[in-house]
């Protein structure tokens, strides 16, 4: 398997979709392959980052008048 | 900060045909007795549903307009047009994917008005080659976000989130951020499966070679923040 060919797969191997089979010939590649390693390595800590840390909080103020203008129009509606 | 809604003759929801639970789900979403109650005419039901998923709806529009002003706007305007339209919310789909639909499509809109003459889709700037082998090979340090603040990591974030493609941003953080499947994703968003995964392979990618700026192993602290 080559580096470009394992890159392929990089999201099926970290989503957990390949087949057992595809996974032993992604894990042999790995053990001879510092650099793919690497990759899938900060690669599922990029997502995990992103997963666990929200850039852009809505403030609760912020959130209250929102809810209540929304909120407000729909019980108009009724 | 717009409040003051102008549509006007803002409708009431009519009363509808029942809706099916998701096919292929044992027990229908707990969103479909919601939007159930709603239909029958109760709003206190569908306030529930604006505080399930605002924040969400919230960061979703940030990250697509990059505008804080459109961001309130696309929230208010996407809970109000998902109200509006619960006749033809069929319920095939799960609300949260239908309303995130709408909430993208808004998001949408509102970059193309600030880009006057100037067309956006999440089709911009999206190659078609696929992949290719990263350039930047360092390793980061065990627990690279350990070295920042939580305000300054959060502008990393941010900076870094920002610098790619709308059409690979979109698909990041619906994917990886609001944990949407593919094929939630690929229908939210009107693309092909093969599409999702490809812009999806292609942001991450992007994405782990920008942080490595700052996340790259170094010896000290000191070394890694002369040098960004």
């Amino acid at each position: 398997m080559t580096c470009t060919e394992f890159l392929g797969m990089l999201d099926d191997l970290i989503d957990g979709t390949v087949s057992e089979e595809m996974r032993a010939e992604l894990e042999a590649h790995l053990r001879v392959c510092g650099h793919c390693e690497v990759t899938l390595n900060t690669t599922r800590k990029t997502i995990q980052i992103y997963r666990s840390h929200e850039i852009y909080e809505l403030p609760s103020s912020l959130r209250d008048r929102l809810h209540a203008a929304i909120m407000a129009r729909c019980k108009k509606g009724c | 900060m717009r409040i003051n809604f102008r549509r006007k003759g803002f409708p009431q929801p009519k009363l509808m045909p029942t809706i099916q639970p998701v096919v292929g789900e044992l027990e229908p979403h707990p969103d479909v007795a919601l939007v159930e109650r709603v239909r029958a005419g109760d709003v206190s039901a569908y306030d529930t549903l604006v505080r399930k998923y605002e924040r969400q709806i919230f960061r979703i529009s940030q990250h697509i307009t990059q505008n804080r002003e459109d961001a309130e706007d696309v929230m208010q305007d996407a809970f109000l047009k998902a109200y509006e339209k619960l006749e033809q919310f069929q319920g095939n789909s799960k609300f949260y994917t239908w309303l995130v639909r709408i909430a993208v499509n808004e998001s949408l809109m509102r970059l193309r008005k600030r880009r006057t003459g100037k067309m956006v889709s999440i089709d911009e700037d999206v190659e078609t080659e696929e992949g290719s082998v990263p350039r930047d090979l360092a390793d980061w340090a065990p627990d690279p976000e350990q070295n920042y603040g939580q305000s300054e990591l959060a502008e990393i974030l941010r900076k870094t989130v920002q610098g790619l493609p709308p059409g690979f941003r979109v698909v990041f953080v619906l994917r990886d951020v609001e944990g949407l499947s593919t094929e939630e994703t690929a229908e939210t968003l009107g693309l092909s499966i093969p599409a999702v995964k490809s812009r999806l392979l292609r942001a991450r990618l992007q994405l782990r070679e920008r942080l490595s700026r700052y996340f790259r192993n170094r010896k000290g602290l000191g070394e890694s923040r002369s040098e960004k």
